[in-house]
């Protein structure tokens, strides 16, 4: 089964997705939180850490697969993300919390704590996603 | 329960979603002339030094918030693993929870290859945390232990640079702590000669400098022993109060006495185990 969409996999493919308004309850701008919207609310962060902390996993991620590369050959990364991708697949519905079990120990994240463990864990939040709109996302149906 | 229309899953970490209310905030706050409250920061001293067998660390024990003294009698040297500590200004949370996310992952990593963990291995996980938040994370450490390669001193500053060195100085009293060390350091020095150094040291910055005061903790790290010496000096002591002003028994005359007995009675007694499973 076609698990991602081809559209929801271009969204994703360009780090930069564009800070775009943060949409709160009712589907309108959520002004309370991310301030009034202009073009230099949506065009610069609102912190200068933002955009470097969204994509610090995937980073890392390609550091080390090309350092990998180099040194081992194309098949190490090739095989490892064989890997990943396997392990991404065994998770619940996306609006349920799933536990990441093997991606975590793949990924060596198992023995390691650090402020996303800490801060705002997910299965801790108080807020769920609407279900249908998710599960339409996830299969590219949006 | 209210549903975000929100098409990701949500991910842990620091959330920026009030940033751009919080500028807006403090913008016309600073308008009006007030300002938005301070952090509690350690405006500290803390110093460590590197003697014969082991390291001694020291610290003083004032949190100031502002112009006001936030804590009296705080403790800036953090557990890292049994044989190494860790001294820390800066801002006081950002000190204490990282040390705590450092000892926690030294401990998972320690258990891992089943060894004591080393010195080195805390000072290159501080410093890829410090450099990876850009010098936002405020903690300042001077880090210290003694591993199989003998003892090591490290300090750590908030942007992620560190240097190894026998003898450190951090934080606002820093310039008074090390005006002390230069004098007065040798190698290999004997345990008291260090302890007495450190005390010193940490007395010039706690007596010159206003974020530091109180009383002096001192921290020596040994192979196999560690010596948490809290308070080491109590260098400001609290003055008693020599007068008194409450008057004496019998001062006033007494002229009558009448007591008058209030009858309660029981209506009702309820007896309610605790839950001690």
């Amino acid at each position: 089964m076609n698990t991602r969409g081809l559209r929801s996999q271009l969204k994703d493919s360009v780090p930069v997705t564009g800070l775009g308004t943060q949409i709160g309850a009712y589907g309108v701008q959520d002004t309370l939180r991310s301030g009034f919207s202009s073009v230099k609310n949506e065009l610069l962060p609102s912190h200068a850490l933002e955009l470097s902390e969204k994509n610090f996993q995937l980073n890392q991620d390609k550091m080390n697969f090309s350092t990998l590369r180099n040194i081992q050959g194309l098949h190490a990364p090739l095989k490892l993300q064989m890997e990943y991708r396997a392990a991404r697949q065994i998770q619940r519905l996306p609006f349920l919390q799933s536990s990441h079990l093997a991606l975590d120990t793949l990924k060596g994240n198992d023995e390691s704590i650090s402020f996303e463990d800490i801060l705002n864990d997910p299965a801790q939040s108080e807020m769920m996603g609407e279900p249908h709109i998710m599960v339409e996302y996830k299969l590219g149906l949006m | 329960m209210a549903t975000l229309s929100v098409c990701q899953q949500p991910i842990g970490g620091f959330s920026f979603e009030y940033c751009k209310r919080n500028a807006v905030l403090e913008f016309e706050c600073n308008k009006l002339g007030h300002s938005i409250p301070a952090a509690r920061k350690t405006g500290t001293t803390i110093c460590g030094v590197v003697f014969k067998d082991g390291i001694v660390l020291g610290a003083d024990t004032r949190a100031t918030e502002g112009m006001i003294v936030a804590d009296k009698n705080c403790s800036k040297i953090h557990y890292i693993s049994p044989n190494i500590y860790c001294c820390g200004a800066g801002t006081a949370a950002d000190t204490e929870m990282t040390t705590q996310i450092i000892s926690s992952n030294l401990e998972l990593h320690s258990l891992s290859t089943g060894r004591l963990p080393r010195v080195a291995t805390a000072n290159r996980m501080l410093k890829q945390m410090l450099f990876r938040y850009q010098g936002h994370i405020g903690a300042a450490l001077v880090l210290g232990g003694v591993d199989c390669n003998g003892p090591h001193l490290y300090s750590i500053y908030p942007h992620g640079s560190t240097d190894k060195l026998p003898y450190v100085t951090m934080g606002s009293g820093s310039l008074a702590a090390m005006a002390v060390f230069e004098d007065r350091y040798e190698q290999n020095m004997e345990e008291e000669d260090a302890k007495r150094l450190v005390r010193d040291a940490i007395a010039a910055g706690i007596f010159n400098d206003l974020g530091s005061g109180s009383n002096i903790d001192l921290c020596v790290i040994t192979k196999g022993k560690v010596d948490y010496l809290r308070p080491h000096d109590m260098a400001n002591k609290k003055g008693v109060r020599t007068g008194d002003y409450k008057y004496k028994r019998g001062t006033t005359g007494v002229l009558a006495k009448a007591v008058t007995k209030l009858d309660l009675e029981v209506v009702e007694e309820t007896v309610q185990t605790m839950d001690t499973s």
